[in-house]
């Protein structure tokens, strides 16, 4: 905060209003355009996805499984286009929407992965492997034990 | 004794030290920009065949200031200090740098206000007669600074508007006692200032209340007005810190013109996809070592200020949720 102790001459201007200038002065996300593409890129993705379930439900896999497959599918494309440099530049383009998905799941794991590897691999890659993805992990998995839970309940 | 200090933070050298060379190594982002051709030398890739980005930058800072050495010609017996900095934990990129240099060395960190801190110490060491050349580098990686301060370089996400861009660079000057070459007059030591920014994406903004008193400090102390520097150029505050810190001035009474301009505008263009700017202390020292120094020489400019800017936070902090506290440091260079 504004120091009250420092000598003349100093800036005039209060907190208060350095507050409103830099508001004023900072550009604006932009949300329509980046809700827009999320919405494409994330579409894009899960019609992929989809398509891959078909596929292997059409190869005479049973349809949960089907949709297991497919999701480690999109898992590993999602990690081969990290490891090629190509999800950073979708993932600029369509932000939320191709983080939502599994592969951006699999780009936040592979991407410390490679970041890390200088370090080593056990302080390096295992110690950081999660620096992203790890708090998806830990409250994912924690509000599913409580859902669970409650779901147990409730029946 | 006839002190050299004037006003409140102002110190005016009797025999101002001369810029005897500079030297800039900078990345390929770099080089495509509108300053490319200011610089001494592009390098092909981020990493450039080291093994990790930390010790190309280290390689990079070296390579300058070798370049400056060679450039001034001076033997290296007679260089007294090598002043440097980086925003690398512990200073890894000079330390190992100074490893190599095998030069008496003392680290700065000044974050991104670094090269004009360096230039304000090194003329002090020179101008007090402690030292009879002064060999000054400072760097930043992309890269190194992405991984250290933010996220994984090949994690997909969106950076926000009003982020800047750390820039890969490295330049060195070389400061000595006699000589031909641009001279550093004088130089204001900044306060710390923090007005509760805790945007991490927006350190212009963090740094521009500290760089306005800086300048008006300086102007105060000296008794000069905006209109006696042909340019005025902060270090790294992007199109937002640089708007911010004009309407800061203004409310303040001083009306700065258009000579009033920002290393981070400078070296990228609105193309090159860098939202607010250049950031990072390589960013005021390739931006000075290369078109401004090359500027004076050419009589093109005769009296500058150069006021680096310094965001003064680190990753623990901000994540702790502490705000941004600023800092700059201004030296006057005059041909």
């Amino acid at each position: 905060m504004e120091n009250k102790s420092m000598r003349q001459p100093t800036i005039v201007v209060t907190p208060e209003e350095y507050k409103a200038l830099t508001k004023q002065y900072t550009p604006k996300p932009t949300i329509v355009k980046n809700v827009v593409r999320a919405f494409i890129v994330g579409g894009i993705i899960c019609s992929i996805g989809q398509v891959i379930i078909n596929s292997y439900v059409i190869l005479g896999m049973p349809q949960l499984e089907a949709s297991a497959a497919a999701t480690a599918t999109m898992i590993f494309i999602g990690a081969f286009l990290t490891g090629l440099g190509i999800y950073d530049k979708i993932g600029k383009f369509g932000g939320a929407g191709s983080i939502v998905p599994v592969t951006g799941f699999a780009n936040s794991i592979v991407s410390p992965a490679m970041e890390f590897k200088r370090e080593g691999y056990v302080l390096g890659v295992g110690a950081k492997l999660f620096t992203v993805a790890g708090p998806v992990m830990v409250y994912g998995i924690s509000t599913s034990i409580v859902v669970g839970i409650i779901f147990f309940l409730l029946h | 004794m006839d002190l050299k200090r004037r006003g409140n933070q102002t110190v005016v050298f009797a025999n101002p030290p001369v810029i005897l060379s500079s030297y800039t190594v900078v990345g390929p982002k770099e080089g495509e920009g509108p300053l490319g051709k200011t610089f001494n030398k592009i390098q092909k890739d981020q990493i450039n065949g080291e093994k990790s980005w930390e010790v190309t930058e280290s390689k990079m800072l070296q390579e300058a200031m070798q370049g400056a050495i060679d450039q001034a010609g001076i033997p290296k017996e007679e260089i007294d200090f090598m002043l440097a900095g980086d925003l690398l934990n512990q200073l890894i990129s000079s330390n190992f740098a100074a490893r190599q240099m095998a030069l008496p060395f003392i680290g700065l960190y000044g974050a991104c206000s670094t090269m004009a801190l360096s230039m304000a110490v090194g003329s002090m060491l020179i101008d007090g007669g402690f030292a009879r050349h002064v060999l000054i580098g400072v760097s930043s990686h992309h890269d190194t600074a992405e991984r250290q301060f933010r996220l994984p370089t090949e994690q997909g996400a969106q950076r926000a508007m009003c982020a800047q861009w750390t820039v890969t660079g490295a330049g060195s000057l070389l400061l000595g006692k006699n000589g031909n070459g641009p001279r550093i007059t004088s130089a204001t030591i900044g306060r710390v200032l923090d007005f509760d920014v805790n945007d991490v994406n927006n350190m212009g903004a963090a740094m521009a209340p500290a760089v306005s008193d800086t300048i008006i400090n300086h102007l105060h102390d000296l008794q000069r007005k905006p209109q006696d520097y042909d340019l005025i150029a902060s270090g790294d505050l992007g199109t937002v810190g640089l708007a911010l810190a004009g309407e800061v001035l203004k409310k303040s009474g001083v009306n700065m013109g258009a000579q009033f301009t920002d290393c981070g505008v400078l070296i990228y263009d609105s193309s090159q996809d860098v939202h607010s700017g250049g950031s990072g202390c390589g960013c005021s020292s390739v931006v000075f070592s290369g078109t401004i120094m090359q500027r004076i020489k050419a009589g093109e400019l005769k009296r500058v200020l150069l006021v680096g800017s310094g965001a003064l936070h680190s990753a623990t902090s901000m994540l702790q949720g502490e705000s941004i506290p600023g800092i700059g440091h201004a030296v006057v260079i005059e041909a």
